[in-house]
């Protein structure tokens, strides 16, 4: 099969190493070769961060580039927004609606863009933009934002659900695995 | 068992495998990981050292005793260390020594984007370059073997895409190294000139050596193609690119050396297709060697020299890119990595950005104060650099009323005490400023030796900067807490005005530390915000001004109180205990 890309987009700290721990780990045990490419280091601080996920037969370049994603999920709208040139034709974009200004719009030196998701709808890109964020607080925390996205994402593969619970189980901590559960499922049936 | 691993992750299983027993190492990004993953193996003593240079003479020791030894550090780390490195290639080893160097291209977080195989070639070294995960496990199990056959240190070469990416890796299990036990041997580990002048050429003769290893070595592989109109000589990442590109096509070399690098191979590569095109990644490092030996190629006329490359930047020369996606008409703002809500930098730069000082920086999270709206660093070269800088900076004419230097608490430790120290000796009066937010905070909190806690996690001797420095001759130390903003504005001017030199360590734990307790987020009264902005100047990711009024994003504020000092009409309330 071809190589099918995922890129997992956000603002650093929302949490989207789980997302592709998670990833990968269906992937793998589904017997995929699979590369994960993280970003370490000072974009991690609140800044615009992208982590790459890639399966098939055989990966040989870790990232992702423009033209290239199947699927974008992100954690923001406008970390969504700012990678479209990435997606290949007939991607598909998930994202949370939630808006989380940059230092430049808080400081006023230039302003968050309205109607993101309107735009790119009009531009035929395939969007499902969402309120993942009530829906993670509503499984018990907001963090569980990353769960209610890789629920949405699911409706797109063909993995059971069974699949999907196995892999959750095994990259969470024992405490936290109901409330990801949970999350996940409202955002695959949401 | 095959697992997911991360490419720092299996380098740092293949030290375990290959029985490493002593592991000195300073973080530094993309190479940190390698050392945090080894340290969790209770076989494996690790440690942080102080600095790359005391990390690779610790390895260098351990070496000497006969064990199997590693130290890890970023490329930058390497200028460091290159003081033994260079000599290390004389003495050779006992125990094998490896060390890995983790290259960024692309400066994700770094100062610069050189390229370390340059080192290789410069300490006549060999240097392995693993292309994934797999390969980071053989290629640090095959370095220690390499070390011990030809009696050399020998250098693992990663990069970000190779280090921070996860592939598939299978696990062995741990080997028993040969025991060698330390013999006196002052000829060979002495190198004075006398002794030095016997072993330059024995460095020489293993060069060749390894030479003839790398013709028929199985690391340096080549994949037939079908189209002999060219052939690709490439290695690490730029092989997975090329492959990605180009899949089996055309006939490519692949090194998994790249240095000292093989002659006839090349050639015969070479003459089995119509054109040479090298794909490597920052400098024409293969490219260079490839012309030295006579043959025509062709490299960085194709591919950039700045930057890292990417499968579409390698596709392009070759007319093979896919098309960009969509693009939106909006204007999308930049997200550039910002302080954290709560991070007790913030306050110490809004002061020293209000009394607008000259601000001699360092490298740390804290180099984000030279963003606005803090905007209150002025330089940035090294680890140290501010330390020393500034007594240059005062000695040519600087104003010492209005010069201060900055650096963390970790890159204290690291190289500005010697700074400090020439502070002292040589008498300038500079107001130097210790950050000390009690962590390695931009490598993602590694501890250090003002922590008192060492890299497994075990209480240990914690260096107090107090002392320290008052004990090399700074009479005025004093500390304050960066959070209290007029508290810190009092000590920064009245040591400013003294004659002498003065050091102020700014103290407060990194406010992601788990076990810092985080006040109640605080909150506007609306009534009483005027939309002054004055709670902007500090740059805080939870404050935003919205409909003319402040609002503090209660997911992100940590109740840290220093917005609330700026506000003269009492608006932002809280600061509670939770």
């Amino acid at each position: 099969m071809k190589t099918k890309n995922i890129m997992i987009v956000g603002v650093g700290g929302q949490g989207s190493l789980l997302a592709s721990k998670l990833l990968g780990r269906l992937l793998l045990d589904q017997g995929y070769d699979v590369k994960v490419s993280e970003v370490h280091g000072m974009s991690q601080r609140g800044g615009s961060v992208v982590t790459y996920v890639r399966f098939g037969d055989q990966v040989y370049s870790p990232i992702i580039d423009k033209g290239e994603a199947d699927f974008i999920v992100s954690f923001e709208l406008l970390e969504a927004a700012r990678w479209t040139e990435y997606l290949q034709p007939g991607g598909h974009i998930v994202t949370n609606t939630q808006q989380i200004n940059p230092m430049p719009v808080i400081t006023g030196a230039a302003s968050y863009p309205a109607g993101l998701a309107a735009e790119m709808a009009e531009k035929g890109i395939s969007v499902d933009a969402f309120d993942a964020l009530s829906l993670a607080v509503q499984a018990g925390s907001p963090k569980a934002v990353n769960l209610v996205l890789m629920g949405r994402l699911s409706r797109s593969f063909d993995f059971t659900e069974e699949q999907w619970m196995d892999a959750i189980q095994k990259s969470v901590p024992e405490k936290f695995l109901e409330m990801n559960r949970t999350a996940f499922r409202l955002g695959r049936d949401a | 068992m095959k697992m997911l691993m991360l490419g720092n992750e299996a380098v740092a299983r293949g030290l375990y495998e290959a029985g490493c027993a002593v592991v000195s190492s300073y973080p530094g990004t993309p190479s940190t990981e390698i050392t945090e993953a080894v340290a969790k193996f209770p076989e494996v003593y690790a440690e942080w050292a102080p600095n790359e240079k005391v990390a690779m003479e610790t390895a260098f020791g351990a070496s000497l005793a006969g064990k199997r030894a590693f130290c890890g550090m970023k490329h930058v780390g390497l200028n460091v260390a290159a003081d033994p490195l260079f000599t290390l290639s004389y003495t050779g080893v006992n125990g094998g020594l490896v060390i890995a160097v983790a290259d960024d291209a692309g400066m994700h977080s770094s100062q610069n984007e050189q390229d370390s195989r340059h080192y290789a070639r410069a300490a006549k070294l060999p240097m392995l370059e693993p292309a994934d995960s797999a390969e980071g496990l053989a290629f640090a199990k095959l370095a220690y073997e390499l070390s011990e056959q030809f009696d050399t240190p020998v250098l693992l070469k990663m990069c970000t895409r190779i280090a921070h990416s996860q592939s598939v890796v299978e696990t062995g299990q741990r080997i028993t190294p040969p025991e060698k036990p330390y013999v006196k041997n002052g000829p060979k580990y002495i190198m004075m000139p006398g002794n030095a002048k016997r072993r330059h050429p024995v460095v020489e003769e293993r060069t060749r050596a390894l030479m003839d290893w790398a013709e028929t070595a199985d690391i340096n592989r080549i994949e037939d193609g079908p189209d002999k109109s060219m052939g690709i000589l490439t290695s690490s990442t730029s092989y997975q690119y090329v492959k990605e590109v180009l899949g089996d096509t055309y006939p490519v070399l692949k090194l998994g050396m790249v240095w000292p690098l093989p002659v006839e191979k090349l050639r015969s590569f070479a003459a089995g297709v119509d054109k040479l095109v090298v794909v490597e990644e920052l400098d024409g490092f293969l490219e260079a060697w490839c012309r030295e030996i006579g043959l025509e190629v062709e490299g960085k006329s194709l591919f950039s020299a700045i930057d890292e490359l990417s499968q579409n930047l390698v596709a392009a020369p070759l007319g093979k890119a896919p098309d960009a996606g969509v693009k939106l008409d909006a204007a999308i703002p930049p997200r550039p990595p910002v302080m954290c809500a709560g991070c007790p930098h913030r306050g110490l730069f809004y002061t020293l950005n209000k009394l607008k000082l000259t601000v001699l920086g360092d490298i740390g999270c804290y180099t984000l104060g030279a963003v606005p709206p803090l905007a209150a660093i002025d330089s940035t070269l090294c680890m140290g650099a501010s330390f020393s800088g500034i007594h240059g900076f005062l000695k040519a004419g600087g104003d010492p009323k209005k010069t201060v230097a900055v650096i963390g608490d970790s890159t204290f430790m690291h190289s500005g005490m010697t700074g400090l120290v020439n502070i002292a000796y040589n008498e300038s009066p500079a107001t130097v400023i210790i950050l000390d937010n009690s962590i390695t905070g931009m490598t993602g909190h590694q501890q250090n030796p003002t922590t008192g806690f060492n890299l497994k996690g075990d209480p240990c001797t914690k260096i107090d900067l107090e002392t320290l420095c008052r004990s090399v001759g700074i009479r005025r130390v004093r500390v304050v807490d960066p959070y209290n903003l007029k508290e810190c504005e009092t000590a920064i001017k009245e040591e400013l005005e003294a004659d002498e030199a003065s050091v102020v360590i700014s103290r407060r734990p990194c406010a992601l530390l788990k076990y810092v307790k985080h006040k109640k987020p605080l909150t506007v009264d609306p009534s009483k915000c005027v939309g002054c902005k004055s709670c902007m100047k500090i740059g805080c990711p939870a404050i935003a001004i919205v409909d003319g009024k402040a609002t503090v994003d209660a997911t992100l504020c940590v109740g840290c109180g220093v917005c609330q000092q700026l506000c003269k009409f009492d608006a932002l309330q809280g600061h509670e205990e939770v």
